[in-house]
């Protein structure tokens, strides 16, 4: 693929009305995660600060507000400052817009790391098994199958339980630990398909290293099916993470979508029907995986003009 | 006598650019008991042409013309009507043979849902049918009770040929059949035709193909289409010993030796590309690529001129202007 | 005949799958930093002194050599000794046993009804345009949900809100399981949230798979050559639908997983007494012995379940025989 031909799929691709509109809401979230605490004087804890001869001291009302509400803080130097709950508190009074934008930035930065992690992990184990072939293809393909069918969210609750301390760090390491196995087996078709082609007899012929030819003639020619293998990588990752901090097993020095969930139901905000507590973030799991959804959609036609449907 | 008539048959694509004038005009007739050879470069109508006898679909769009198949317009069928002559009438091998049947059904099931649709009550009857012809195309009768997956690329071809003329269609169109053989599969199924022929079993078939050697050993008359349009038509015999087109005598001096090698052999060799059929020249179609166009050709359609007994051509070499 | 050969080859990689998963369920905690034992000690209360861990270490039999503590283990398993919950103060086998039927009056039936609903769905959607347009987008939403957020959203609208179903635990506090009439309209009304959660969010991606496939299946060539051979229409789709729903079989083997863990997460909404509670309680309380049980219950379950579905699918798609029978 020339380099021309590509820019002009990437044009094609803006054209795409799935694509559109997938990469629109992504990238609303991404922006709002990035810009969403100019909104709030709140910290990422949902606490007010103030600083007092350069310490900050957390002040708030301990409250149970719904969204829109004006509250008036005594900070602990008695002075009062009103301030908006955009999207309302939770049972301690903390802010739950910020505590969500931060969640948001959280989750983001997780399923960021793991989705790398992940892809890059599957497509080494693809390539390396497609490549290579024989025996190296069928231990590395056995052990992708034997993980695909172990269910990884049960795996990572296992790996989670036994880590006192939790960073997101560790979390997208083990998310992404557990999520290659889907790449390798695309990347390891694909790889199939390319190997036999004529560019790579001719580079073999040429007598250039294997690593050589992988890097420059059999990847440059999967970039899509790599990029898309990402996206779901990502997709699966928001929703891992989201889940191991449902049951309680999220980072724990940091709020995350899915730790503002499991709080919810900790402290009852069903029965309470405090609904701005845990409708905001699930929505927002969820609509960030329907726009992976639309962009993969998208690209799929983009790629493959056979499925476009008009 | 005429099993079918076309007549100044016009068949468009409709893209978002215009018009794809696939089949502009085209005339000619099937008689009952021979075999008629379509050919021509790839992208020339062809497929479009045949199938636009058989099945119609967006796309695709009738812009005029007759197509009188036993004293019926096909293209004036109701839906129903067309449906129900096709495979009892009208059957096709398509150019995908070896991959027409689907998968996971059994070849008996296949035919016995085709078949009832077309009225057949007896099942058992019909299988009886299926495994005499399985034999006669040379495969086990045990094959009626098999998936085509477990049958080879070959078996499944033939298969499929089967399949296809189990009802007796009057006309057989064979698209492309050989085009993915190899040499002797080929000739085994230029064979078969000629068997399905003398059996009763078709009275007509109309032959696709580009390979003009092939059609040297089956098709009784042939047409060469040139940019959806008919440049000759005529006895084969005469069509190839004394050619009258220059697009014909290209494409035959392009071929290794006639006759004595039949191998594969696409119709390229001629210098320069077909024109596109989204905006022909009002002229004569070839003159692009034509070495001996005259200062009229570019402007003035050439008519189909008789140069022998049935056999015409479309050249202004040929004169005709007067006619 | 291929069939043999399937199911040998079958066999040996489940076989080899169950094996790495006992493994690695053994392994994980040794390679773990930190020392289980000693955590476990002190969340039950008391001071963890060093005497009191090497008596658990001994109970354990955790100061023997690796490899016989690996036997032993195998042992173990053999015999349904699943080890001791300190939280539950009972045998592990033993909880779960209890928890499991909780599960699968849950999982079954939502999964077995989304797949045939959510695939009758996708399939008129994969057929007609007009109702594709607007179904296609829900679908997608459905599936982007994560299970337990639906189900806090239908705990929320239909329990508290609506007031119209139970929503938490199995049966009414009151009652203990038995046949009774009573009981068995408790356990209904307490059953139906948990099954809607799980069969609602399911059918997207059931409907979802269908529909894409119903799509590429009518292009195929042999649906051309039905309509060019005059099949009616309700041949046509007759055809084309057999063979899309064939791989959703095979979905339902990769979707297992997925579907387990969704169903695990939701079982917390609901405080429902299946497996999923368990294993939170169990990784909150630092209960490895239940959390271990656990984990090999589940996978053992899927595995079983894809053995079956595996079985199924060379029975009834002649594709996968076939390509067992040449070379
Ligand atoms: N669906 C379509 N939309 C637009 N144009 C089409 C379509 N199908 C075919 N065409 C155009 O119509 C012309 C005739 O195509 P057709 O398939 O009939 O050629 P053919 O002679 O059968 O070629 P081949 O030997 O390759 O089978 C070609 O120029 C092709 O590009
Ligand atoms: S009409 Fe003119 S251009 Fe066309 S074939 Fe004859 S001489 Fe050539
Ligand atoms: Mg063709």
């Amino acid at each position: 693929m020339a380099r021309e031909s590509r820019l002009a799929l990437v044009r094609i691709a803006f054209r795409n009305r799935k694509f559109q509109f997938g990469f629109g809401l992504l990238a609303f979230f991404v922006i709002f995660a990035l810009i969403g605490p100019l909104f709030t004087p709140f910290a990422w804890n949902g606490l007010y600060y103030e600083n007092v001869g350069g310490i900050k001291i957390a002040s708030y009302g301990g409250k149970t507000l719904p969204p829109m509400s004006h509250e008036v803080i005594t900070t602990y130097t008695g002075k009062k400052v009103e301030v908006l709950h955009i999207l309302g508190t939770n049972i301690n009074g903390q802010d739950l817009y910020a505590r969500l934008v931060y969640g948001l930035r959280t989750s983001l930065w997780i399923a960021l790391l793991a989705a790398a992690i992940g892809t890059v992990l599957g497509i080494t184990i693809g390539l390396v098994a497609g490549y290579k072939g024989g025996w190296t293809d069928e231990l590395l393909m056995m052990f992708t199958n034997i993980m695909l069918v172990i269910p990884s969210i049960v795996l990572l609750v296992l790996i989670a339980a036994y880590l006192s301390a939790r960073t997101p760090g560790i979390q997208a390491l083990i998310i992404g630990l557990t999520g290659w196995p889907w790449v390798a087996r695309a990347v390891r078709s694909q790889t199939l398909s390319l190997k036999n082609r004529e560019f790579v007899h001719l580079a073999k012929l040429a007598g250039l290293s294997d690593l050589r030819i992988i890097f420059t003639e059999v990847m440059p020619n999967m970039v899509s099916y790599i990029f898309m293998a990402g996206i779901l990588q990502f997709s699966g990752a928001i929703l891992a993470s989201a889940t191991l901090d449902f049951i309680g097993l999220g980072p724990t020095t940091m709020v995350s979508l899915g730790n503002i969930l499991q709080r919810a139901i900790a402290y009852n905000a069903l029965q309470f029907g405090w609904w701005w507590w845990f409708i905001p973030p699930g929505l927002i799991i969820t609509l960030i995986i329907t726009a992976l959804f639309f962009i993969n959609i998208g690209l799929e036609e983009v790629f493959n003009p056979r499925l476009r449907r008009e | 006598m005429a099993m079918l008539t076309v007549e100044d048959l016009k068949i468009y694509y409709a893209t978002p650019f215009g018009h794809v004038k696939a089949v502009d005009g085209v005339s000619f007739e099937v008689r009952e008991g021979e075999v008629f050879g379509i050919a021509g470069e790839s992208g020339c109508g062809k497929s479009t042409l045949v199938h636009s006898l058989i099945l119609r679909k967006p796309p695709m769009v009738h812009m005029g013309g007759k197509a009188l198949f036993k004293g019926r317009d096909l293209m004036r069928l109701s839906k129903e009507e067309s449906r129900k002559i096709r495979y009892t009438e009208l059957s096709i091998i398509p150019q995908y043979a070896m991959n027409a049947l689907n998968p996971t059904k059994k070849i008996k099931d296949i035919v016995w849902d085709l078949a009832r649709e077309h009225g057949h009550t007896d099942r058992e009857e019909v299988e009886r049918l299926l495994r005499e012809r399985l034999k006669m195309v040379k495969l086990s009768e045990k094959v009626a009770d098999m998936y085509p997956v477990e049958l080879s690329g070959g078996m499944r071809q033939r298969a499929t040929m089967v399949v296809s003329t189990l009802l007796n269609p009057d006309l057989l169109i064979a698209d492309e059949v050989t085009s993915a053989l190899d040499v002797t599969t080929q000739r085994v199924v230029i064979e078969l035709l000629h068997h399905f022929m003398r059996e009763g079993i078709v009275k007509s078939i109309i032959f696709v193909t580009h390979d003009l050697a092939l059609l040297d050993k089956i098709a009784d008359r042939m047409m060469i289409l040139y940019a959806g349009k008919v440049v000759e038509i005529g006895p084969t015999e005469e069509v190839i010993n004394e050619p009258s087109h220059p697009y014909t005598q290209l494409l035959l001096s392009s071929l290794p030796r006639m006759g004595i090698q039949y191998r594969k052999q696409k119709l390229r060799g001629i210098p320069g590309y077909p024109i596109s059929l989204l905006n022909p020249p009002k002229g004569c179609r070839f003159y692009t690529r034509c070495p001996y166009a005259l200062d009229k050709c570019p402007s003035e359609e050439p008519k189909l001129v008789k140069v022998g007994e049935e056999h015409y051509a479309a050249c202004h070499l040929l004169g005709g202007e007067d006619q | 005949m291929g069939f043999r050969r399937y199911m040998v080859r079958k066999v040996v990689v489940y076989g080899i799958t169950f094996v790495f998963a006992v493994t690695l369920n053994w392994l994980l905690p040794r390679l773990m930093p930190g020392n289980p034992i000693e955590a476990m000690v002190s969340r039950s209360g008391g001071a963890a002194s060093s005497q009191l861990i090497k008596f658990y270490e001994e109970v354990y039999g955790l100061n023997q050599p690796m490899w016989k503590q690996f036997l032993n283990f195998w042992v173990n398993l053999f015999h349904g000794d699943l080890g001791y919950s300190m939280l539950y103060n009972a045998p592990v086998s033993s909880i779960i046993k209890h928890a499991l039927p909780y599960d699968i009056a849950i999982l079954l039936p939502a999964i077995v009804l989304s797949w045939l609903v959510g695939n009758w769905l996708g399939a008129i959607a994969g057929k007609n345009k007009k109702y594709d347009r607007y179904t296609m987008p829900l679908f997608y939403f459905l599936a982007s949900m994560p299970y337990f957020w639906f189900a806090m959203i239908l705990v929320y609208v239909v329990g508290v809100k609506l007031g119209w179903l139970p929503y938490s635990g199995a049966y009414a506090p009151d009652l203990v399981p038995s046949l009774s009439w009573t009981f068995i309209k408790s356990f209904l009304s307490h059953w139906i949230l948990p099954f809607l959660s799980l069969f609602i969010v399911m059918i997207g991606s059931w409907a979802i798979g269908m529909r894409n496939m119903i799509i590429y299946e009518l292009e195929a060539d042999y649906v051309r050559y039905l309509e060019a051979l005059g099949a009616s229409e309700k041949l046509m789709t007759k055809h084309a639908y057999r063979n899309a729903i064939l791989p959703q079989v095979t979905g339902l083997a990769l979707q297992l997983g997925m579907m387990v863990a969704g169903a695990i997460a939701t079982e917390i909404v609901f405080n429902y007494p299946g497996i999923g509670v368990l294993i939170m309680n169990a990784a909150l309380n630092q209960d490895y012995f239940l959390l271990q049980g656990a984990f090999l219950i589940v996978v053992i379950s899927v595995l079983a379940a894809n053995f079956l579905i595996d079985i199924v699918y060379a029975f009834i798609d002649p594709r996968v025989r076939a390509s067992y029978t040449e070379g």
